[in-house]
Protein backbone atom coordinates (compact mmCIF):
# COMPACT_ATOMS: atom_id res chain seq x y z
CA UNK A 1 0.00 0.00 0.00
CA UNK A 2 2.63 2.72 0.97
CA UNK A 3 4.65 1.57 -2.53
CA UNK A 4 1.60 2.38 -4.17
CA UNK A 5 0.87 5.98 -2.71
CA UNK A 6 4.34 6.91 -3.28
CA UNK A 7 4.49 5.94 -6.88
CA UNK A 8 1.02 7.59 -7.32
CA UNK A 9 2.98 10.78 -5.97
CA UNK A 10 5.51 10.12 -8.37
CA UNK A 11 3.14 10.02 -10.98
CA UNK A 12 1.58 13.78 -10.50
CA UNK A 13 5.33 15.36 -9.48
CA UNK A 14 7.49 13.93 -11.65
CA UNK A 15 7.58 16.43 -14.91
CA UNK A 16 7.42 19.35 -12.05
CA UNK A 17 9.81 20.38 -9.80
CA UNK A 18 8.58 18.86 -6.70
CA UNK A 19 9.36 22.98 -4.31
CA UNK A 20 8.09 23.10 -0.93
CA UNK A 21 8.52 26.62 1.02
CA UNK A 22 10.44 26.17 4.08
CA UNK A 23 8.57 26.61 7.71
CA UNK A 24 10.55 29.44 8.25
CA UNK A 25 9.00 31.53 5.58
CA UNK A 26 5.58 30.41 6.15
CA UNK A 27 5.43 31.28 9.44
CA UNK A 28 7.43 35.15 8.20
CA UNK A 29 4.43 35.65 5.83
CA UNK A 30 1.71 34.75 7.95
CA UNK A 31 3.28 37.56 10.54
CA UNK A 32 3.36 39.98 7.78
CA UNK A 33 0.04 39.23 7.28
CA UNK A 34 -1.10 39.81 10.59
CA UNK A 35 0.89 43.09 10.87
CA UNK A 36 -0.73 44.51 7.84
CA UNK A 37 -4.27 43.60 8.59
CA UNK A 38 -3.90 44.88 11.86
CA UNK A 39 -2.47 47.85 11.62
CA UNK A 40 -3.59 48.54 14.94
CA UNK A 41 -0.54 47.03 16.63
CA UNK A 42 1.46 49.42 15.80
CA UNK A 43 -0.67 53.08 15.74
CA UNK A 44 -2.10 52.69 18.66
CA UNK A 45 1.04 52.69 20.71
CA UNK A 46 2.16 55.48 18.10
CA UNK A 47 -1.13 57.42 18.36
CA UNK A 48 -0.37 57.13 22.54
CA UNK A 49 3.28 57.77 22.51
CA UNK A 50 1.91 61.40 20.33
CA UNK A 51 -0.75 62.05 22.57
CA UNK A 52 1.42 61.24 25.72
CA UNK A 53 4.40 63.75 23.92
CA UNK A 54 2.33 66.35 23.60
CA UNK A 55 1.27 67.09 27.18
CA UNK A 56 5.28 66.30 27.80
CA UNK A 57 6.08 68.88 26.12
CA UNK A 58 3.77 71.57 27.57
CA UNK A 59 5.00 70.48 30.72
CA UNK A 60 8.72 71.44 29.96
CA UNK A 61 7.50 74.85 30.80
CA UNK A 62 7.99 74.39 34.44
CA UNK A 63 11.65 71.99 33.97
CA UNK A 64 14.18 74.55 34.40
CA UNK A 65 12.54 75.46 37.96
CA UNK A 66 12.54 72.24 38.96
CA UNK A 67 16.29 71.08 37.98
CA UNK A 68 16.76 74.54 40.07
CA UNK A 69 15.13 73.19 42.82
CA UNK A 70 16.51 69.72 42.95
CA UNK A 71 19.98 70.22 44.27
CA UNK A 72 18.52 70.58 47.74
CA UNK A 73 17.27 66.88 47.51
CA UNK A 74 19.42 64.03 48.04
CA UNK A 75 20.42 61.55 44.89
CA UNK A 76 17.15 59.05 45.45
CA UNK A 77 15.11 61.78 45.68
CA UNK A 78 16.15 63.97 42.66
CA UNK A 79 16.01 60.52 40.83
CA UNK A 80 12.70 60.48 41.45
CA UNK A 81 11.69 63.74 40.72
CA UNK A 82 13.04 63.56 37.58
CA UNK A 83 11.97 59.85 36.81
CA UNK A 84 8.14 60.32 37.46
CA UNK A 85 6.96 61.35 33.46
CA UNK A 86 9.43 58.64 32.21
CA UNK A 87 7.81 56.30 34.62
CA UNK A 88 4.33 57.11 33.13
CA UNK A 89 5.62 57.11 29.67
CA UNK A 90 6.83 53.05 30.50
CA UNK A 91 3.70 52.43 31.95
CA UNK A 92 1.19 53.83 29.26
CA UNK A 93 2.70 51.63 27.29
CA UNK A 94 2.46 48.72 29.32
CA UNK A 95 -1.13 49.30 29.74
CA UNK A 96 -1.05 49.69 25.52
CA UNK A 97 0.24 46.47 25.45
CA UNK A 98 -2.37 44.84 27.32
CA UNK A 99 -4.81 46.76 25.40
CA UNK A 100 -4.07 46.02 21.85
CA UNK A 101 -2.82 42.21 22.83
CA UNK A 102 -6.21 41.59 23.99
CA UNK A 103 -8.48 43.41 21.48
CA UNK A 104 -6.12 41.57 19.07
CA UNK A 105 -6.52 38.57 19.91
CA UNK A 106 -9.97 38.48 20.41
CA UNK A 107 -10.57 39.40 16.98
CA UNK A 108 -7.36 37.64 15.44
CA UNK A 109 -8.97 33.97 14.42
CA UNK A 110 -12.39 35.49 14.54
CA UNK A 111 -12.23 38.46 11.77
CA UNK A 112 -11.59 36.22 8.90
CA UNK A 113 -14.48 33.84 9.55
CA UNK A 114 -16.81 37.01 9.58
CA UNK A 115 -15.74 38.30 6.29
CA UNK A 116 -15.03 34.46 4.76
CA UNK A 117 -11.75 35.02 3.77
CA UNK A 118 -10.39 32.13 5.51
CA UNK A 119 -11.85 30.08 2.72
CA UNK A 120 -8.87 32.10 0.31
CA UNK A 121 -6.44 31.49 3.34
CA UNK A 122 -7.58 27.63 3.32
CA UNK A 123 -6.74 27.66 -0.45
CA UNK A 124 -3.20 28.07 0.33
CA UNK A 125 -0.30 25.76 1.09
CA UNK A 126 -0.63 27.05 5.00
CA UNK A 127 -1.65 24.90 7.92
CA UNK A 128 -3.84 26.20 10.52
CA UNK A 129 -0.85 25.20 12.86
CA UNK A 130 1.38 27.56 11.06
CA UNK A 131 -1.68 30.63 11.18
CA UNK A 132 -2.62 30.15 14.94
CA UNK A 133 1.15 29.94 16.22
CA UNK A 134 2.06 33.47 13.74
CA UNK A 135 -1.39 34.86 15.43
CA UNK A 136 0.03 34.00 19.22
CA UNK A 137 3.51 35.02 18.69
CA UNK A 138 2.17 38.09 17.06
CA UNK A 139 0.46 38.55 20.71
CA UNK A 140 2.93 37.35 22.66
CA UNK A 141 6.35 38.81 20.77
CA UNK A 142 6.03 41.19 18.30
CA UNK A 143 3.43 43.72 19.94
CA UNK A 144 5.97 43.43 23.33
CA UNK A 145 8.69 44.28 20.63
CA UNK A 146 7.26 47.41 19.02
CA UNK A 147 5.52 48.32 22.41
CA UNK A 148 9.03 48.26 24.16
CA UNK A 149 10.79 49.84 21.17
CA UNK A 150 7.94 52.59 21.24
CA UNK A 151 8.67 52.99 24.56
CA UNK A 152 11.84 53.60 24.17
CA UNK A 153 11.79 56.01 21.25
CA UNK A 154 9.88 57.68 23.69
CA UNK A 155 11.71 58.07 26.39
CA UNK A 156 14.74 59.33 24.09
CA UNK A 157 12.45 62.28 22.42
CA UNK A 158 12.23 62.95 26.31
CA UNK A 159 15.67 63.38 27.40
CA UNK A 160 16.41 64.99 24.07
CA UNK A 161 13.62 67.47 24.40
CA UNK A 162 14.71 68.52 28.19
CA UNK A 163 18.01 68.52 27.43
CA UNK A 164 17.17 71.08 24.50
CA UNK A 165 15.09 72.84 27.08
CA UNK A 166 17.29 72.83 30.02
CA UNK A 167 20.46 74.16 27.75
CA UNK A 168 18.29 77.03 26.36
CA UNK A 169 17.78 78.37 29.99
CA UNK A 170 21.54 78.29 30.82
CA UNK A 171 21.51 75.20 32.80
CA UNK A 172 23.22 71.78 32.32
CA UNK A 173 21.35 68.71 30.98
CA UNK A 174 24.63 66.33 32.69
CA UNK A 175 22.05 65.15 35.58
CA UNK A 176 19.42 64.35 33.26
CA UNK A 177 21.60 62.00 31.51
CA UNK A 178 23.48 60.44 34.54
CA UNK A 179 19.81 60.16 36.70
CA UNK A 180 18.16 58.48 33.96
CA UNK A 181 20.57 55.79 31.72
CA UNK A 182 18.76 56.00 28.98
CA UNK A 183 20.10 52.17 27.38
CA UNK A 184 19.05 50.68 30.94
CA UNK A 185 15.56 52.04 31.08
CA UNK A 186 15.19 50.53 27.45
CA UNK A 187 16.19 46.86 28.19
CA UNK A 188 14.60 47.17 31.64
CA UNK A 189 11.09 48.35 29.88
CA UNK A 190 12.07 45.73 26.87
CA UNK A 191 12.53 43.18 29.65
CA UNK A 192 9.69 43.96 31.95
CA UNK A 193 7.31 43.86 28.78
CA UNK A 194 8.70 40.71 27.78
CA UNK A 195 8.25 38.57 31.09
CA UNK A 196 5.43 40.51 32.65
CA UNK A 197 3.04 41.76 29.61
CA UNK A 198 3.59 38.26 27.35
CA UNK A 199 5.35 35.49 28.58
CA UNK A 200 3.43 36.14 32.23
CA UNK A 201 -0.07 36.54 30.78
CA UNK A 202 0.13 34.13 27.80
CA UNK A 203 -2.28 32.08 28.72
CA UNK A 204 -4.53 34.45 28.59
CA UNK A 205 -3.95 35.21 25.12
CA UNK A 206 -4.10 31.80 24.43
CA UNK A 207 -7.68 31.39 25.82
CA UNK A 208 -8.63 35.00 23.75
CA UNK A 209 -7.23 33.34 20.61
CA UNK A 210 -9.69 29.87 21.42
CA UNK A 211 -12.24 31.84 21.83
CA UNK A 212 -12.26 33.75 18.76
CA UNK A 213 -11.99 31.09 16.76
CA UNK A 214 -15.04 28.99 18.32
CA UNK A 215 -17.59 31.81 19.02
CA UNK A 216 -19.56 32.77 16.33
CA UNK A 217 -20.31 36.63 17.56
CA UNK A 218 -19.24 38.39 20.71
CA UNK A 219 -16.15 37.05 21.70
CA UNK A 220 -15.44 39.14 24.82
CA UNK A 221 -18.66 38.18 26.43
CA UNK A 222 -17.69 34.54 25.53
CA UNK A 223 -14.02 35.39 26.54
CA UNK A 224 -15.33 36.64 29.86
CA UNK A 225 -18.28 34.79 30.96
CA UNK A 226 -16.26 31.67 32.11
CA UNK A 227 -13.56 33.60 33.85
CA UNK A 228 -16.61 35.44 35.79
CA UNK A 229 -18.74 32.54 36.49
CA UNK A 230 -15.85 30.35 37.83
CA UNK A 231 -14.81 33.60 39.84
CA UNK A 232 -18.02 33.65 41.17
CA UNK A 233 -18.75 29.89 41.81
CA UNK A 234 -15.78 30.28 43.97
CA UNK A 235 -17.01 33.12 46.40
CA UNK A 236 -20.27 31.52 46.32
CA UNK A 237 -18.61 28.10 47.29
CA UNK A 238 -15.56 28.55 49.66
CA UNK A 239 -15.99 32.40 50.18
CA UNK A 240 -12.26 32.76 48.30
CA UNK A 241 -11.30 34.82 44.87
CA UNK A 242 -7.92 32.30 44.18
CA UNK A 243 -8.93 32.47 40.59
CA UNK A 244 -10.07 36.24 40.16
CA UNK A 245 -6.93 37.16 41.56
CA UNK A 246 -4.99 34.98 39.83
CA UNK A 247 -6.72 36.05 36.16
CA UNK A 248 -6.42 39.84 37.18
CA UNK A 249 -2.63 39.25 38.17
CA UNK A 250 -1.45 38.11 34.90
CA UNK A 251 -3.90 40.29 33.07
CA UNK A 252 -1.61 43.48 34.83
CA UNK A 253 1.58 41.29 34.67
CA UNK A 254 1.97 40.99 38.73
CA UNK A 255 4.98 38.77 37.44
CA UNK A 256 7.46 37.07 39.85
CA UNK A 257 10.79 38.51 40.30
CA UNK A 258 9.67 41.86 38.61
CA UNK A 259 8.92 44.50 41.34
CA UNK A 260 10.83 44.87 44.23
CA UNK A 261 8.13 46.58 45.95
CA UNK A 262 4.15 46.74 45.16
CA UNK A 263 4.79 51.07 44.68
CA UNK A 264 7.26 50.62 42.38
CA UNK A 265 6.03 48.80 39.65
CA UNK A 266 7.30 51.07 36.60
CA UNK A 267 10.39 49.39 35.83
CA UNK A 268 12.63 52.22 34.66
CA UNK A 269 14.45 52.81 37.73
CA UNK A 270 18.12 51.48 37.40
CA UNK A 271 17.74 50.33 41.08
CA UNK A 272 15.13 48.03 40.44
CA UNK A 273 16.25 44.75 41.18
CA UNK A 274 15.30 42.33 38.78
CA UNK A 275 15.38 38.71 39.17
CA UNK A 276 15.23 36.49 35.72
CA UNK A 277 16.54 33.88 37.61
CA UNK A 278 12.88 34.11 40.36
CA UNK A 279 10.85 34.48 37.21
CA UNK A 280 12.27 31.54 35.33
CA UNK A 281 12.18 28.88 37.81
CA UNK A 282 8.71 30.41 38.95
CA UNK A 283 6.33 27.13 38.46
CA UNK A 284 3.71 29.91 37.69
CA UNK A 285 5.30 30.59 34.56
CA UNK A 286 5.67 27.18 33.34
CA UNK A 287 2.03 25.96 34.37
CA UNK A 288 0.99 29.07 32.61
CA UNK A 289 3.03 28.38 28.77
CA UNK A 290 2.06 24.09 29.44
CA UNK A 291 -1.93 26.11 29.43
CA UNK A 292 -1.01 28.51 26.48
CA UNK A 293 -0.22 25.73 24.46
CA UNK A 294 -3.16 23.40 25.14
CA UNK A 295 -5.37 26.31 24.34
CA UNK A 296 -3.51 26.99 21.19
CA UNK A 297 -3.89 23.11 19.77
CA UNK A 298 -7.65 23.76 20.79
CA UNK A 299 -7.34 26.23 18.61
CA UNK A 300 -5.60 25.13 15.64
CA UNK A 301 -8.17 22.06 16.01
CA UNK A 302 -11.15 24.71 16.07
CA UNK A 303 -9.64 26.56 13.09
CA UNK A 304 -9.47 22.90 11.07
CA UNK A 305 -13.09 22.44 11.85
CA UNK A 306 -14.34 25.89 11.62
CA UNK A 307 -15.72 26.92 8.24
CA UNK A 308 -16.74 31.01 7.87
CA UNK A 309 -19.33 32.03 10.28
CA UNK B 1 -4.51 7.28 -11.91
CA UNK B 2 -7.60 9.86 -11.05
CA UNK B 3 -7.27 12.88 -10.11
CA UNK B 4 -10.03 12.83 -7.64
CA UNK B 5 -11.56 9.24 -6.57
CA UNK B 6 -14.36 8.94 -4.36
CA UNK B 7 -16.29 5.58 -3.03
CA UNK B 8 -18.96 5.59 -0.66
CA UNK B 9 -18.52 9.13 0.31
CA UNK B 10 -20.28 10.71 3.17
CA UNK B 11 -20.89 13.71 5.25
CA UNK B 12 -24.21 14.38 7.71
CA UNK B 13 -24.47 17.50 9.49
CA UNK B 14 -26.41 16.01 12.67
CA UNK B 15 -29.56 14.34 11.00
CA UNK B 16 -29.12 15.87 7.83
CA UNK B 17 -27.52 13.70 5.13
CA UNK B 18 -25.55 16.08 2.86
CA UNK B 19 -23.74 13.29 0.83
CA UNK B 20 -25.06 9.87 0.61
CA UNK B 21 -22.76 7.86 -0.20
CA UNK B 22 -21.07 9.03 -3.58
CA UNK B 23 -19.06 7.22 -5.87
CA UNK B 24 -16.70 9.74 -8.30
CA UNK B 25 -13.78 9.49 -10.22
CA UNK B 26 -12.55 12.49 -12.21
CA UNK B 27 -9.61 11.78 -14.31
CA UNK B 28 -6.51 14.44 -15.61
CA UNK B 29 -7.43 17.08 -18.57
CA UNK B 30 -11.49 16.79 -17.56
CA UNK B 31 -13.78 19.70 -17.21
CA UNK B 32 -16.50 18.65 -14.95
CA UNK B 33 -19.57 20.52 -13.81
CA UNK B 34 -21.51 19.49 -10.93
CA UNK B 35 -25.05 20.59 -11.31
CA UNK B 36 -27.90 20.49 -8.65
CA UNK B 37 -30.49 22.67 -7.08
CA UNK B 38 -30.39 24.53 -3.52
CA UNK B 39 -28.80 21.93 -1.10
CA UNK B 40 -28.67 18.73 -3.00
CA UNK B 41 -24.26 18.51 -1.78
CA UNK B 42 -22.98 20.03 -4.05
CA UNK B 43 -20.98 22.64 -1.92
CA UNK B 44 -20.66 19.86 0.48
CA UNK B 45 -19.01 17.71 -2.27
CA UNK B 46 -16.64 20.43 -2.99
CA UNK B 47 -15.46 21.20 0.82
CA UNK B 48 -14.53 17.25 0.84
CA UNK B 49 -12.81 17.43 -2.12
CA UNK B 50 -10.55 20.20 -0.79
CA UNK B 51 -9.80 19.22 3.18
CA UNK B 52 -12.65 21.70 4.62
CA UNK B 53 -14.67 19.26 6.25
CA UNK B 54 -13.96 15.61 7.16
CA UNK B 55 -16.19 13.00 5.80
CA UNK B 56 -16.95 9.11 6.04
CA UNK B 57 -15.72 6.72 3.24
CA UNK B 58 -12.88 6.99 0.97
CA UNK B 59 -11.59 9.88 -1.20
CA UNK B 60 -8.37 10.56 -2.37
CA UNK B 61 -7.41 13.84 -4.44
CA UNK B 62 -4.04 13.30 -6.41
CA UNK B 63 -3.09 10.76 -4.26
CA UNK B 64 -3.87 12.52 -0.87
CA UNK B 65 -6.14 12.61 1.64
CA UNK B 66 -7.24 16.21 1.77
CA UNK B 67 -8.66 15.75 5.39
CA UNK B 68 -5.24 15.25 6.79
CA UNK B 69 -3.05 16.46 3.64
CA UNK B 70 -4.54 20.41 2.91
CA UNK B 71 -1.29 21.92 2.99
CA UNK B 72 -0.13 19.89 0.85
CA UNK B 73 -2.23 19.71 -2.05
CA UNK B 74 -3.08 22.87 -1.79
CA UNK B 75 0.02 23.34 -3.43
CA UNK B 76 -1.53 21.45 -6.44
CA UNK B 77 -5.18 22.60 -5.89
CA UNK B 78 -6.65 25.87 -6.31
CA UNK B 79 -9.85 26.81 -5.32
CA UNK B 80 -12.60 29.73 -5.55
CA UNK B 81 -15.49 29.66 -3.46
CA UNK B 82 -18.88 30.87 -4.09
CA UNK B 83 -18.41 34.52 -2.87
CA UNK B 84 -16.07 36.48 -3.08
CA UNK B 85 -13.44 35.42 -0.41
CA UNK B 86 -10.08 37.88 -0.76
CA UNK B 87 -9.51 39.76 2.48
CA UNK B 88 -11.09 43.24 1.96
CA UNK B 89 -8.54 44.85 3.80
CA UNK B 90 -5.80 43.76 1.80
CA UNK B 91 -4.22 45.96 -1.24
CA UNK B 92 -3.65 44.02 -4.34
CA UNK B 93 0.43 44.39 -4.32
CA UNK B 94 0.26 42.57 -0.68
CA UNK B 95 -1.93 40.05 -2.46
CA UNK B 96 0.56 39.33 -4.90
CA UNK B 97 3.47 39.35 -2.48
CA UNK B 98 1.97 36.96 0.43
CA UNK B 99 0.62 34.49 -2.33
CA UNK B 100 4.37 34.86 -3.45
CA UNK B 101 5.24 34.05 -0.87
CA UNK B 102 3.86 31.25 0.38
CA UNK B 103 2.91 29.63 -2.73
CA UNK B 104 6.23 27.17 -4.12
CA UNK B 105 4.01 27.09 -7.83
CA UNK B 106 2.69 30.80 -8.02
CA UNK B 107 4.47 32.98 -11.14
CA UNK B 108 4.12 36.58 -10.26
CA UNK B 109 5.00 38.03 -13.76
CA UNK B 110 1.69 35.85 -15.40
CA UNK B 111 -0.23 37.44 -12.44
CA UNK B 112 0.82 40.73 -13.29
CA UNK B 113 0.40 40.36 -16.69
CA UNK B 114 -2.89 39.62 -16.30
CA UNK B 115 -3.99 42.34 -14.17
CA UNK B 116 -2.61 44.52 -16.33
CA UNK B 117 -5.24 43.47 -18.82
CA UNK B 118 -7.70 44.70 -16.70
CA UNK B 119 -8.43 48.05 -14.49
CA UNK B 120 -7.33 46.82 -11.46
CA UNK B 121 -4.35 48.60 -10.23
CA UNK B 122 -1.92 46.81 -7.50
CA UNK B 123 -2.27 49.91 -4.60
CA UNK B 124 -5.88 49.18 -4.78
CA UNK B 125 -7.75 47.52 -2.02
CA UNK B 126 -9.87 44.62 -2.76
CA UNK B 127 -12.81 46.81 -0.72
CA UNK B 128 -12.11 49.25 -3.10
CA UNK B 129 -13.01 47.52 -6.37
CA UNK B 130 -16.02 45.92 -8.02
CA UNK B 131 -17.45 41.88 -8.00
CA UNK B 132 -16.37 41.35 -10.82
CA UNK B 133 -13.20 42.74 -10.58
CA UNK B 134 -12.64 40.95 -7.54
CA UNK B 135 -13.16 38.00 -9.59
CA UNK B 136 -10.86 39.03 -12.18
CA UNK B 137 -7.87 39.36 -9.32
CA UNK B 138 -8.50 36.10 -7.90
CA UNK B 139 -8.80 34.57 -11.62
CA UNK B 140 -5.50 36.07 -11.92
CA UNK B 141 -4.16 34.85 -8.67
CA UNK B 142 -5.11 31.51 -9.66
CA UNK B 143 -4.42 31.01 -13.21
CA UNK B 144 -0.79 32.27 -11.93
CA UNK B 145 -0.45 28.99 -10.24
CA UNK B 146 0.73 25.65 -11.62
CA UNK B 147 -1.64 23.58 -9.95
CA UNK B 148 -2.87 20.07 -11.11
CA UNK B 149 -7.14 20.73 -9.84
CA UNK B 150 -9.05 23.87 -9.52
CA UNK B 151 -12.19 24.16 -8.08
CA UNK B 152 -14.86 26.18 -8.67
CA UNK B 153 -17.85 27.29 -6.41
CA UNK B 154 -20.45 29.10 -8.16
CA UNK B 155 -17.53 31.93 -9.37
CA UNK B 156 -19.52 33.75 -11.47
CA UNK B 157 -22.54 34.40 -8.88
CA UNK B 158 -23.97 38.19 -9.04
CA UNK B 159 -21.12 38.89 -12.36
CA UNK B 160 -22.80 40.40 -14.94
CA UNK B 161 -22.93 39.00 -18.59
CA UNK B 162 -19.60 40.39 -19.79
CA UNK B 163 -17.71 39.61 -16.67
CA UNK B 164 -19.33 35.94 -16.77
CA UNK B 165 -18.37 35.30 -20.55
CA UNK B 166 -14.85 36.73 -19.75
CA UNK B 167 -14.38 34.53 -16.98
CA UNK B 168 -14.29 31.05 -19.18
CA UNK B 169 -12.84 32.63 -21.89
CA UNK B 170 -9.90 33.56 -19.94
CA UNK B 171 -10.26 30.37 -18.36
CA UNK B 172 -10.46 28.15 -21.46
CA UNK B 173 -7.66 29.52 -23.73
CA UNK B 174 -5.29 31.51 -21.03
CA UNK B 175 -5.17 28.33 -18.41
CA UNK B 176 -7.11 25.10 -19.26
CA UNK B 177 -4.63 22.43 -21.13
CA UNK B 178 -4.96 18.43 -21.03
CA UNK B 179 -2.64 18.73 -18.28
CA UNK B 180 -5.01 20.55 -15.71
CA UNK B 181 -8.24 19.46 -14.67
CA UNK B 182 -11.43 22.11 -13.42
CA UNK B 183 -14.24 20.65 -11.23
CA UNK B 184 -17.04 23.40 -11.46
CA UNK B 185 -20.35 23.90 -9.84
CA UNK B 186 -22.96 26.82 -11.31
CA UNK B 187 -26.53 27.70 -11.24
CA UNK B 188 -26.10 29.31 -15.09
CA UNK B 189 -26.11 26.17 -16.91
CA UNK B 190 -26.33 27.08 -20.34
CA UNK B 191 -23.18 29.03 -20.09
CA UNK B 192 -20.93 26.41 -19.48
CA UNK B 193 -22.40 23.64 -21.30
CA UNK B 194 -20.15 24.22 -24.21
CA UNK B 195 -17.19 24.19 -21.94
CA UNK B 196 -17.62 20.73 -20.11
CA UNK B 197 -16.01 17.79 -20.56
CA UNK B 198 -18.38 16.05 -18.68
CA UNK B 199 -21.50 16.80 -16.71
CA UNK B 200 -22.94 15.46 -13.22
CA UNK B 201 -26.82 15.96 -11.29
CA UNK B 202 -26.52 15.91 -7.43
CA UNK B 203 -29.65 15.77 -5.72
CA UNK B 204 -30.30 15.00 -2.05
CA UNK B 205 -26.69 14.04 -1.39
CA UNK B 206 -27.00 11.58 -4.39
CA UNK B 207 -25.66 11.66 -8.24
CA UNK B 208 -28.43 11.37 -10.10
CA UNK B 209 -26.84 11.28 -13.13
CA UNK B 210 -23.19 11.36 -14.72
CA UNK B 211 -22.08 11.34 -18.08
CA UNK B 212 -19.46 13.13 -20.44
CA UNK B 213 -20.46 15.57 -23.04
CA UNK B 214 -20.11 13.13 -25.78
CA UNK B 215 -22.49 10.74 -24.27
CA UNK B 216 -24.72 13.60 -22.89
CA UNK B 217 -24.94 14.55 -27.11
CA UNK B 218 -25.38 10.70 -28.42
CA UNK B 219 -27.68 9.90 -25.59
CA UNK B 220 -30.40 12.94 -24.97
CA UNK B 221 -32.54 14.38 -28.23
CA UNK B 222 -34.97 17.02 -28.24
CA UNK B 223 -37.62 16.95 -30.81
CA UNK B 224 -40.21 19.40 -32.05
CA UNK B 225 -43.01 17.53 -32.63
CA UNK B 226 -45.87 18.21 -35.39
CA UNK B 227 -49.15 18.00 -33.61
CA UNK B 228 -50.04 15.32 -35.91
CA UNK B 229 -47.17 13.36 -34.47
CA UNK B 230 -47.68 13.71 -31.00
CA UNK B 231 -49.28 10.85 -30.46
CA UNK B 232 -46.58 8.38 -31.84
CA UNK B 233 -43.68 10.64 -30.03
CA UNK B 234 -45.54 10.10 -26.65
CA UNK B 235 -45.73 6.06 -27.77
CA UNK B 236 -41.38 6.29 -27.30
CA UNK B 237 -41.54 7.52 -23.67
CA UNK B 238 -40.46 11.09 -23.28
CA UNK B 239 -38.66 11.81 -20.28
CA UNK B 240 -40.03 14.85 -20.48
CA UNK B 241 -42.58 17.39 -22.67
CA UNK B 242 -43.47 20.65 -22.57
CA UNK B 243 -45.16 23.38 -24.83
CA UNK B 244 -44.40 26.29 -26.76
CA UNK B 245 -46.01 28.32 -28.99
CA UNK B 246 -48.35 26.16 -29.81
CA UNK B 247 -45.08 23.06 -30.53
CA UNK B 248 -45.08 20.25 -28.25
CA UNK B 249 -40.97 20.07 -27.04
CA UNK B 250 -40.76 16.07 -26.00
CA UNK B 251 -36.99 14.98 -24.58
CA UNK B 252 -35.71 11.74 -25.19
CA UNK B 253 -33.28 9.30 -23.55
CA UNK B 254 -32.08 6.50 -25.67
CA UNK B 255 -33.79 6.48 -28.27
CA UNK B 256 -33.28 5.94 -31.98
CA UNK B 257 -32.65 9.08 -33.74
CA UNK B 258 -33.71 7.90 -37.60
CA UNK B 259 -36.98 7.16 -35.50
CA UNK B 260 -37.10 10.78 -34.26
CA UNK B 261 -35.83 12.49 -37.55
CA UNK B 262 -39.56 11.38 -38.35
CA UNK B 263 -41.21 13.28 -35.98
CA UNK B 264 -39.92 16.54 -36.26
CA UNK B 265 -36.39 18.64 -36.13
CA UNK B 266 -34.16 17.31 -33.46
CA UNK B 267 -31.29 18.52 -31.41
CA UNK B 268 -29.17 18.15 -28.24
CA UNK B 269 -30.80 19.40 -25.36
CA UNK B 270 -29.60 22.03 -22.97
CA UNK B 271 -28.35 21.07 -19.81
CA UNK B 272 -31.00 23.28 -18.24
CA UNK B 273 -33.70 21.50 -19.41
CA UNK B 274 -32.57 17.58 -19.06
CA UNK B 275 -31.44 19.05 -15.78
CA UNK B 276 -35.25 20.02 -15.56
CA UNK B 277 -36.22 16.81 -16.85
CA UNK B 278 -34.53 14.47 -14.49
CA UNK B 279 -35.36 16.28 -11.49
CA UNK B 280 -39.11 16.49 -12.02
CA UNK B 281 -38.99 12.87 -12.66
CA UNK B 282 -37.27 12.40 -9.15
CA UNK B 283 -39.76 14.27 -7.48
CA UNK B 284 -42.44 12.54 -9.46
CA UNK B 285 -41.23 9.30 -8.41
CA UNK B 286 -40.64 10.54 -4.62
CA UNK B 287 -44.08 12.02 -4.65
CA UNK B 288 -45.41 8.08 -6.38
CA UNK B 289 -43.68 6.56 -3.48
CA UNK B 290 -45.27 8.49 -0.67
Amino acid sequence: MNTQSSTMHESFDAPRIASAISATRLFYWSVRRELWENRLLYLAPLAFAGVFLFGFLISLIHLPARMRGLSALDPAQQRDAIAMPYDIAAGLMMVTTILVGVFYCLEALHSERRDRSILFWKSLPVSDLTTVVAKASVAIFILPLLTSAIGSAMHFIMLLVSSAVLLGSGLSAATLWTRLAWLQMSLLLLYHILTAHALWPAPMYGWLLLVSGWARRATFLWAALPIVAIAGAEKMAFHTSHFAAMVGGRLIGVAPGNASTPDDIFPTNPMTHITPATFLSSPGLWIGLAVTAAFLIAAVRQRRYQGPV
Amino acid sequence: MSVIEARALRKTFGATVALDGIDLRVERGRILGLVGPNGAGKTTALNTILGLIPYQGELKVLGRNPWTEREQLMRDVCFIADVAVLPRWMQVSQMLDYVAGVHPRFDRAKAEAFLVTTAIKSTNKVRELSKGMVTQLHLALVMAIDARLLVLDEPTLGLDILYRKQFYDSLLSDYFDCSRTILLTTHQVEEIQHVLTDLMFINGGRIVLACSMEEFESRYAEVTVKPEHVAAARALKPIRERAVLGCSILLFDNTDRRQLAELGDVRTPSIADLFVAVMGNQAAQAQGAA
